[in-house]
């Protein structure tokens, strides 16, 4: 069975919602939506206090190349554009919409008949999904035109559908691909014809043999997507460890995916391409798996951006008690929130809770130099070596020593005996250099 | 036997004489030559290499301003924040140049959010850093220009100027240790400690906040915080105070110390320090409705 | 609900702690431990106690009242040091002497670089070879085993372990097959019915806890392999060009501490390489050396010598040995 080289852990998967179909969750009675969303530039408001809107109507534009379009998830009437706390806690300028009704743009499709035939044109399509607000939704928000545009002198050769979900807990993407099969495979070829590639590969870990079955039964009426099982190890969703497992290519230090021929967007993005280019429908509304060991009903839904995450608690039955910890995404590169109050945004794939003795962390003790870390890396490196570099200030010789490659996909620190917080460091130290980086490049 | 020790002195005196001549000709052949006022600067400096006036340390400063002197003939722009107008006539002096006195400064923390002023809404469970901290989420009392309580300031310190003080989440600045170097407003990754003159008698008026927010916002998270309710501005007779994005920011050079503005600040956070005790009480301690009245007042 | 707590990714973590990596090593030791209790008897039992009791006080003084730092003593790690000093004297030294060996592996070898993590050395080692440097007589001679229940009530014999008659016959000038006749056989020194410091003695006993370390992957295979590999083909190159002058590498595998070495202190964490390829390098050097001072050195054995020079260049071979990078090379194949 396929899989990345280097490293690798193997936490308890706890996918204790992965039987659960996909519910769509009551539009709330006011959403925020926060104007930037995506990586890259943040969008600038195109709406007023007290503008009447519909869904899946523009209400933020991105401007800048790196940047995508925000639409309205709700009808109603545009209260203020103020200020919202995140997921950590800092301001972010955000759209209030006090809702009323559900009253759609006209010109989506809300149809569930299935559209096969891809006729848009190759920049049709690119064009449709830097419109339609398509932004990558395993997590990091990529905006997706970007990632089709191949740059000028580089070959796409191959498309990637990472269907891994490696991440404990989440199961947002195993019930798209069992329950929206068809939609996301129509939604890879429009992918593949983006990019003017032959190729689609569809990787799935083995943990899900429901949808690697069902996939790739459906997948024989596509030409060129394959589906791949690949070995249940944490991060085989990685964007590089993926490509390493599927196409034994490595994508050299600092540089994109394209620099070996490939292009991985997350099956849920593929979906979401399918309503955007076939059916007209911009990214408004995203699966979110809502769980936890003590959730009373945990749970799969289809949620409007910008829903109060508390709003998804609720309906999965409450609060717990003892909740100490609100994770937004998955267990090892989530971020714990510091109120539930802050909204669903576009790459928002799970809300986790955990109890008191799961949210702390285990005592820091002495580092024994067991070398744990090294040998988990999946990206090769010395984590105890940087940290360490960057708890001294020696950003430069952390540089040396590639602390910009990490991926930050947290095995070290899930692995270290001694509780050492080697991944907080890196990231101070990633930020760091970023900035040293950033200088060097001015002068 | 003789000829035994007669022969080692000989021969050894003969090896010392010859690497002395080949040391003597290597050294004038690569001989550096370097003014020697920079000894001379550097011998003068403290020695503390902290960096406060902005070279990694006193050797680099004395070539600095050795430099500077032969070309500009002055030392404009360069100051030893740790040697003081003291060892900067001093400098001078080897430079044969003269210096205007400077006027001292201090470090001053313009935050009072304690953990009983603005408590604790979340629970921190990470690295006891504040530019780890500042990354990651925005504090523990929730107001995400406050203090963060983990004490990167203190760590930078070389002077034993600053510790933290347990029972309220703070540093505290010791005035008297403090030689305004910088090195704890560089660490502090939100920016709250500002270098303030020390001014007559070590007087000082600053407003104790940097929090930005609108004025319920920012009271929400912390009692003291300033909430850009402009009183302070209108008693002010010196323009010394300025309101800019719900702060008011006092500039110590137009100050005049009249305290009046701290008498009318609705929710303390204009600080006053080294005064001596008032004559007359001012309305201390106004009553909470009071301070809800004004709040209301200028949210309207 | 319970204020929220905020931290950085990740939020969960391995079941698993330095508490646990340390016990292992523990468990690992146990079948050891028995079978010198079962041969030194009473001796065995003494010499283990008096040395895990020395080594925790002086953890527990130095950490509480030079270091001032938390206790730690019960980490387990002061405990394996404890065991492995016992391991690596005879059965009959004396009290105090112990009680020394137990300061400076402790007291100098590990709390004067800071504690547990931070010691260059061995320190069950260093404080072996402090013993047998100043101690040479104490700690050279080794007690014949008398096993617990046996009814033979000789007191206190000893006798040199086969390295050292192999040695002492070798400088004689005798040959190998003469002085073969002389050795226990290869089935007394593999359960360890031999002279010998006290965890030395049986290879099979050593080998078992070994596996353990291996299965629970608390140990990788790269030192151990590497280091009875080197072992096993510098013996053999050398027996096979005069098996009169040099003996067979089965006899170099399981007489002397090398299992005790290439599975419980080369393999120690703290003071070997981290990434696999110095790992390696430390395994084979650690053979080499080992070999060199058996056959050539004046101390019958070497592999206490040979791991700690080995943990000197630890540095070094974490400095030059950097493990394999993600992306480093650039291999396509156009398929």
């Amino acid at each position: 069975m396929k899989t990345f080289e280097l490293g690798g852990v193997h936490p308890a998967e706890n996918k204790i919602s992965e039987n659960k179909a996909i519910e769509v969750l009551p539009i709330p009675k006011q959403v925020q939506i926060p104007v930037a969303q995506n990586l890259g530039a943040p969008s600038v408001p195109i709406v007023n206090k007290g503008d009447e809107v519909k869904v899946g109507q523009l209400i933020a534009k991105g401007e800048a190349f790196i940047s995508s379009n925000v639409h309205s998830s709700v009808s109603g009437k545009v209260l203020k554009i103020d200020n919202v706390n995140d997921q950590s806690g800092y301001k972010k300028p955000a759209i209030f919409i006090n809702v009323a009704g559900d009253e759609w743009e006209e010109n989506i499709d809300r149809s569930d008949t299935l559209i096969k035939d891809i006729t848009a044109s190759k920049d049709e399509i690119i064009k449709k999904v830097h419109k339609l607000g398509i932004v990558g939704l395993g997590g990091a928000a990529f905006p997706s035109h970007v990632k089709l545009m191949v740059p000028k002198g580089k070959k796409a050769e191959a498309l990637i559908i990472n269907g891994v979900e490696c991440e404990p807990y989440l199961t947002a993407d195993h019930r798209v691909m069992l329950e929206k099969a068809d939609e996301l495979l129509v939604g890879t070829k429009i992918l593949m014809k983006a990019l003017g590639v032959e190729k689609g590969f569809i990787g799935i870990e083995n943990n899900k043999p429901d949808a690697i079955e069902h996939l790739s039964k459906l997948s024989k009426e596509y030409k060129g997507i394959e589906v791949y099982p690949l070995k249940v190890k944490y991060p085989q969703g990685g964007e590089k460890q993926l490509i390493k497992a599927l196409t034994n290519r490595e994508v050299p230090s600092g540089k994109l995916p394209i620099e070996v021929g490939c292009v991985v967007q997350n099956v849920g993005t593929a979906l979401a391409v399918y309503e955007a280019v076939q059916k007209n429908k911009p990214l408004f509304e995203r699966v979110v798996t809502i769980t936890g060991k003590a959730v009373k009903n945990p749970s799969n839904f289809l949620v409007r951006i910008g829903t109060p995450i508390s709003e998804l608690i609720e309906a999965s039955g409450g609060t717990p008690d003892k909740t100490s910890k609100i994770v937004g995404g998955g267990p090892m590169m989530g971020k714990a929130l510091v109120t539930p109050d802050a909204p669903i945004v576009k790459g928002s794939s799970g809300v986790l809770l955990f109890d008191e003795k799961e949210s702390k962390r285990v005592e820091e003790k002495a580092c024994i130099r067991c070398a744990g870390c090294i040998k988990v890396c999946p990206m090769g490196l010395e984590p105890v070596l940087i940290s360490q570099l960057t708890k001294l200030e020696m950003y430069e010789e952390a540089e040396k020593n590639n602390i910009m490659d990490c991926i930050e996909c947290g095995s070290c620190q899930y692995t270290c005996p001694s509780g050492k917080p080697l991944l907080d460091y890196i990231r101070l130290g990633k930020f760091k250099v970023g900035q040293i980086i950033r200088n060097r490049g001015k002068k | 036997m003789n000829d035994v020790v007669i022969f080692a002195v000989i021969s050894l005196a003969g090896i010392g004489l010859a690497a002395a001549i080949i040391l003597y000709f290597v050294a004038q052949k690569f001989k550096v030559i370097e003014d020697p006022k920079i000894d001379e600067v550097e011998e003068a400096l403290p020695a503390a290499n902290c960096g406060g006036c902005g070279y990694p340390g006193c050797r680099n400063f004395a070539e600095a301003s050795v430099k500077k002197a032969n070309k500009d003939k002055n030392i404009e722009g360069l100051y030893c924040p740790v040697g003081g107008n003291e060892i900067m006539s001093k400098v001078a002096s080897i430079l044969g140049l003269e210096v205007e006195a400077q006027e001292p400064m201090v470090a001053v923390l313009r935050c009072s959010g304690t953990k009983k002023n603005a408590p604790k809404k979340v629970e921190y469970n990470g690295p006891m850093t504040c530019a780890f901290a500042h990354n990651l989420y925005q504090g523990e009392s929730a107001c995400p220009y406050g203090c963060l309580w983990l004490g990167d300031c203190v760590e930078a310190c070389n002077f034993d100027a600053m510790y933290m003080d347990e029972e309220t989440g703070l540093p505290v600045i010791i005035e008297d240790n403090c030689v305004a170097c910088g090195a704890c407003v560089e660490a502090c990754p939100r920016d709250i400690i500002e270098l303030r003159n020390v001014g007559k008698k070590s007087k000082r008026i600053f407003v104790s906040c940097v929090n930005e927010e609108k004025g319920g916002v920012a009271r929400k998270n912390c009692k003291v915080a300033c909430i850009g309710c402009g009183k302070c501005f209108q008693v002010c007779k010196f323009d010394a105070i300025t309101i800019e994005n719900n702060l008011a920011y006092i500039d110590y050079e137009k100050c005049k110390l009249c305290r009046k503005c701290v008498e009318v600040c609705p929710t303390n956070a204009i600080h006053e320090l080294n005064f001596p005790p008032r004559k007359v009480k001012p309305v201390e301690n106004k009553k909470p409705d009071e301070i809800e009245k004004t709040e209301i007042k200028q949210q309207v | 609900m319970n204020l929220l707590t905020v931290s950085g990714s990740p939020h969960i973590h391995e079941d698993n702690s330095v508490k646990k990596v340390m016990y292992g090593v523990v468990y690992a030791l146990i079948p050891a431990m028995l079978v010198s209790v079962y041969f030194f008897g009473f001796d065995a039992v003494r010499v283990l106690l008096i040395s895990v009791a020395a080594c925790l006080l002086f953890e527990w003084l130095i950490q509480k009242y030079l270091i001032k730092g938390p206790a730690t003593i019960n980490d387990g790690s002061a405990l394996i040091t404890g065991i492995l000093l016992a391991f690596n004297v005879p059965s009959n030294l004396p009290i105090w002497i112990i009680i020394v060996g137990a300061f400076v592996a402790i007291g100098i070898a590990k709390m004067s670089f800071g504690g547990l993590g931070k010691n260059p050395f061995n320190p069950a080692l260093v404080g072996r070879v402090f013993l047998l440097i100043s101690f040479p007589v104490q700690m050279t001679s080794w007690p014949v085993p008398k096993p617990l229940f046996s009814s033979v009530v000789t007191d206190a014999i000893t006798g040199p372990t086969p390295l050292g008659i192999l040695k002492d016959g070798l400088r004689d000038g005798e040959k190998i097959s003469d002085i073969m006749t002389q050795i226990p056989s290869y089935l007394q020194q593999l359960v360890g019915d031999i002279g010998g410091s006290l965890g030395e003695v049986s290879a099979i006993a050593l080998l078992i806890g070994g596996l353990y370390l291996l299965l629970r992957k608390i140990i990788t295979w790269q030192i151990p392999v590497a280091y009875l590999g080197s072992v096993i083909i510098f013996t053999g190159i050398l027996w096979l060009a005069n098996p009169e002058q040099f003996v067979n590498p089965l006899f170099h595998l399981i007489t002397g501490g090398l299992m005790l070495g290439v599975f419980f202190m080369a393999t120690d964490m703290v003071s070997s390489p981290m990434s696999s390829k110095g790992q390696i390098i430390f395994g084979l050097g650690c053979g080499i050396i080992t070999v060199v001072i058996r056959i050539w050195g004046a101390y019958p054995e070497g592999v206490s010598f040979a791991i700690l020079i080995m943990n000197a260049l630890t540095p070094l071979l974490n400095n030059s040995f950097k493990p394999k990078r993600f992306g480093e090379i650039v291999k396509i194949d156009h398929k």
